[in-house]
């Protein structure tokens, strides 16, 4: 079984790079490793299924077969059919074409965040549409929901209409939007209790809320983690309602999302929102791309690749990426290429977006400030020391970490990671394919480091991914990264 | 019976989700590469994750053994193959040997916690026992109300400080409280948070290590509530919070939908821990101790034979 898919996928490039064109036989086990990737993300059985299907008619097809390069042409295939599944372009909220408020009414399943999506749209809405909201409160099923509502509402500044928790939700959801009209608010969004797609009553009442209120737009709000029963649930509601659109939370968490991608293949509704934490402002609009790489475990390679291209000089990443490759490979490069990466944002988020890594990473705690330290390390050193870091002794290290203001054990570190990610490099560069998948996926553990030295492990890595392919290894990586430039434009 | 509540869930929608293992045990079926497909799919759609391949292949292998030749004998098989995975997964709630017994309650944001206090609270409460709740989640908005109103709906008391609170303080003051009133059962919520937080992870240690130096050999008892329609995920979330909360028990809540909650079999094959419990709604009542056998039945919808002979 495969950890994640972008082990996965390795292993899929590995059955057809090299290959001249993409055969039953040499797709098929890509195609395997895929959806067993799919299932492992929680991706609907029948779903996979199905996308699976899909991609192999389109990878055997024959704009497939006319191409150079295999093993791009299968990843084009795969991310885009993910991408086209999860939305193909992004898809906005409705809007009120007739004289009423914009009437939003959220819907789903217990838990799975709506009270709180209330307040991260209509803060959302107002910062970005200039738009005056009015939050109801209609969940009398939850203790102290009404007042959650409410307490959200007054740290925002934002009008809530509440009647406590007596009455029914369709006439205090009626209500509320007859306030909002005479007060003038021109968006109306209605919170709803939690309810199980299989709760009879309380699935009439929601129905109910919907005929009364008329809402231009009905958002089911969705658990990023949600498992399996995903599309029952988003059937159900779907059938009752139905919904507008979907709004998929907890994102900030390392659920791959799968479900989202069975959401969307069941009910047929474009996923409008994210939510990326608990605070109201951790919230965005759903970007199908991204979320395709984050069920395949891609990263965000799209993001970074166009980030990358825009910092890093091309020609001289390949450059030093050959030196690396070959083990030569010192320290004043290794501070040129950390001052490339940098410039690409912090670190966590840089390397999170690189393939793999996002598992890797996950409570590795990756603070910039060791990037400074190692800086001020580096340049403790003399030039000598620098481009010949075997003469490092110790009575050289004594004062490197002092003039660095390091512990001796800092040094130590930074000289034996640094030692052994030269050997792992030259590794790599023999390696070829198999060593680029290394090359994104540094040891976590090296990465969280020692007391307060230590190299930030893998960096290089990154630098050298472009260089990787154009010294003509991994041809994968080559054909994902032209791939991707071809696509944006 | 026990699963009462899971089973009746479950035969709410049981005409619409007429999939399952009853068609694939109908008569006349052949044991063969579809078949076992279609199993896979079943246990898949259950949440089993790569578990569920792993049980086909056994199967398979069985198959090929000729161990096993009708579908008839599938389900047995299924069974007991399931059930040996969950050898040991069944656990009460300990009790300290003297003074109070505190529990700890953790999880992912909204999967259940604070209501599972209410209704472990309400369980403790009925078997005679003092029960008192800490409010610790002192982050979302009106988190301590919700406890509050249960606490006043159960007539317990409850230790709670305002929002925005440093929750290791309140579980301070709820383990003083409990020695001091001779409380038998201190029940403490803590603020959903999602495993990658790792400053929230290290609040989560900072109010164990606090408790600790209260109450030396608690908590006794650290429970994590799992929302039953999670995913593979709930396996990371089970791995992470082990590590840091030093879980004890498991608490599958949201049981009374559709979802079966399979991933308990994931968890089983990275940490051993027992599941203690399952939610089967949200009153008060609906809290039940974890049955393997029930369980497992669920999955394999056996309970079509139960109403079968109705
Ligand atoms: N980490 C994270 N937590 C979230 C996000 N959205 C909501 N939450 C948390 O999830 C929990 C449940 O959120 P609520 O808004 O109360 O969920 P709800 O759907 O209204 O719940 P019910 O009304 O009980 O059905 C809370 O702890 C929220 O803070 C998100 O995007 N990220
Ligand atoms: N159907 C059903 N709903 C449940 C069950 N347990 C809890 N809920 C509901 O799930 C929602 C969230 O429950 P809470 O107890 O607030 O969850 P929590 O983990 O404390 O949430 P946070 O504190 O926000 O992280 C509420 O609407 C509960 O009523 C259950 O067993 N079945
Ligand atoms: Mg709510
Ligand atoms: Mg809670």
């Amino acid at each position: 079984m495969f950890d994640s898919l972008s082990s996965a996928l390795s292993n899929a490039y590995r059955s057809i790079v090299g290959n001249k064109v993409l055969t039953e036989a040499n797709v098929e086990e890509g195609i395997r490793s895929v959806r067993q990737a799919l299932l492992e993300a929680d991706v609907h059985f029948k779903v996979a299924k199905e996308f699976v299907a899909d991609v192999k008619e389109r990878a055997l097809g024959q704009e497939v077969l006319k191409s150079v390069d295999p093993g791009q042409q299968f990843v084009k295939v795969f991310h885009d059919e993910l991408t086209e599944l999860l939305g193909g372009e992004k898809v906005g909220l409705p809007v009120a074409t007739d004289n009423r408020p914009l009437i939003l009414m959220m819907a789903g399943l217990q838990g799975a965040g709506k009270t709180t999506t209330c307040a991260k749209l209509a803060l959302w809405l107002r910062k970005t549409r200039k738009k005056n909201p009015l939050l109801v409160a209609a969940d009398l099923q939850r203790p102290a929901a009404v007042d959650q509502l409410q307490t959200l509402g007054n740290q925002l500044g934002l009008a809530v209409h509440a009647e406590g928790t007596q009455g029914r939700p369709p006439e205090i959801c009626r209500r509320g939007i007859e306030l909002a009209q005479r007060n003038r608010h021109d968006v109306v969004i209605l919170d709803t209790a939690g309810r199980l797609h299989v709760d009879e009553p309380l699935m009439v009442e929601l129905a109910e809320v919907q005929q009364i209120c008329q809402p231009h737009g009905v958002l089911l709000v969705c658990d990023s983690m949600l498992g399996q029963d995903a599309v029952n649930s988003a059937r159900e509601f779907d059938s009752r309602l139905p919904i507008t659109g979907v709004i998929l939370t907890k994102t900030d968490g390392d659920a791959r999302g799968g479900a989202a991608l069975s959401v969307k293949k069941v009910t047929g509704k474009p996923i409008l929102f994210v939510g990326t934490g608990e605070k109201p402002d951790e919230f965005e609009e759903f970007d199908p791309p991204r979320m395709a790489g984050r069920i395949l475990d891609m990263g965000d390679v799209v993001s970074l690749v166009e980030k990358a291209e825009a910092v890093i000089d091309e020609k001289q990443a390949e450059r030093e990426a050959k030196k690396l490759l070959k083990g030569k490979f010192d320290f004043e490069d290794f501070l040129r290429q950390m001052n490339m990466i940098r410039k690409l944002g912090p670190m966590k988020k840089v390397l999170g977006m690189l393939p793999g890594m996002g598992q890797a990473l996950k409570g590795v705690d990756l603070d910039d400030n060791r990037f400074k330290r190692v800086e001020a390390m580096i340049q403790s050193m003399t030039v000598d020391e620098r481009r010949r870091p075997d003469i490092i002794d110790v009575q050289r290290r004594r004062r490197i970490a002092r003039g660095s203001g390091n512990q001796l054990q800092a040094v130590h570190d930074l000289v034996k990671q640094f030692k052994m990610m030269q050997k792992m490099m030259s590794k790599l560069g023999k390696g070829g394919l198999e060593g680029l998948a290394g090359a994104g996926m540094p040891d976590p553990a090296s990465l969280a480091g020692g007391p307060g030295g230590g190299l930030p492990g893998g960096m290089p890595g990154l630098p050298g991914m472009p260089g990787g392919r154009g010294a003509g290894r991994g041809g994968g990586n080559q054909a994902f990264r032209d791939f991707m430039r071809k696509r944006k434009k | 019976m026990v699963f009462g509540k899971l089973f009746s869930g479950l035969r709410k929608t049981r005409e619409k989700l007429a999939s399952g293992l009853s068609r694939l045990f109908g008569r006349g079926r052949k044991l063969d590469a579809d078949f076992l497909e279609e199993l896979e799919e079943v246990l898949y759609t259950s949440d089993l994750g790569p578990t569920g391949s792993k049980i086909v292949a056994e199967l398979e292998q069985a198959w090929k053994k000729r161990e096993i030749a009708e579908t008839t004998e599938v389900p047995a098989f299924l069974r007991k193959a399931l059930l040996a995975r969950l050898e040991g997964c069944e656990g009460s709630l300990v009790k300290a040997p003297t003074g109070t017994t505190v529990i700890l309650v953790v999880g992912v944001n909204g999967s259940g916690k604070t209501t599972s206090i209410a209704k472990l609270a309400r369980r403790l409460q009925s078997e005679g026992h003092k029960v008192l709740v800490g409010a610790g989640d002192t982050f979302r908005a009106a988190a301590v109300e919700q406890l509050s109103l249960w606490a006043e709906r159960l007539g317990i008391d409850i230790i709670k400080q305002g929002t925005g609170a440093d929750p290791a303080a309140v579980a301070f003051d709820a383990c003083a409280a409990a020695r001091s009133r001779g409380i038998d059962y201190l029940i403490l919520d803590t603020a959903g948070r999602l495993h990658t937080q790792k400053n929230l992870m290290d609040e989560l240690a900072k109010v164990v290590r606090v408790v600790k130096k209260q109450i030396p050999d608690a908590p006794h008892e650290t429970l994590q509530v799992l929302d039953g329609t999670t995913g593979q995920n709930a396996i990371r979330q089970a791995e992470e919070f082990g590590k840091v909360a030093g879980v004890t028990g498991l608490i599958l809540a949201k049981m009374d939908g559709t979802a079966k909650g399979g991933a308990v079999f994931g968890i089983r094959e990275k940490v051993d821990v027992p599941v203690k419990f399952i939610g089967v709604g949200e009153s008060i009542d609906d809290l039940e101790p974890f049955a393997a056998e029930p369980f497992v039945d669920a999955i394999l919808k056996f309970e079509g034979q139960e109403t079968a002979s109705a």
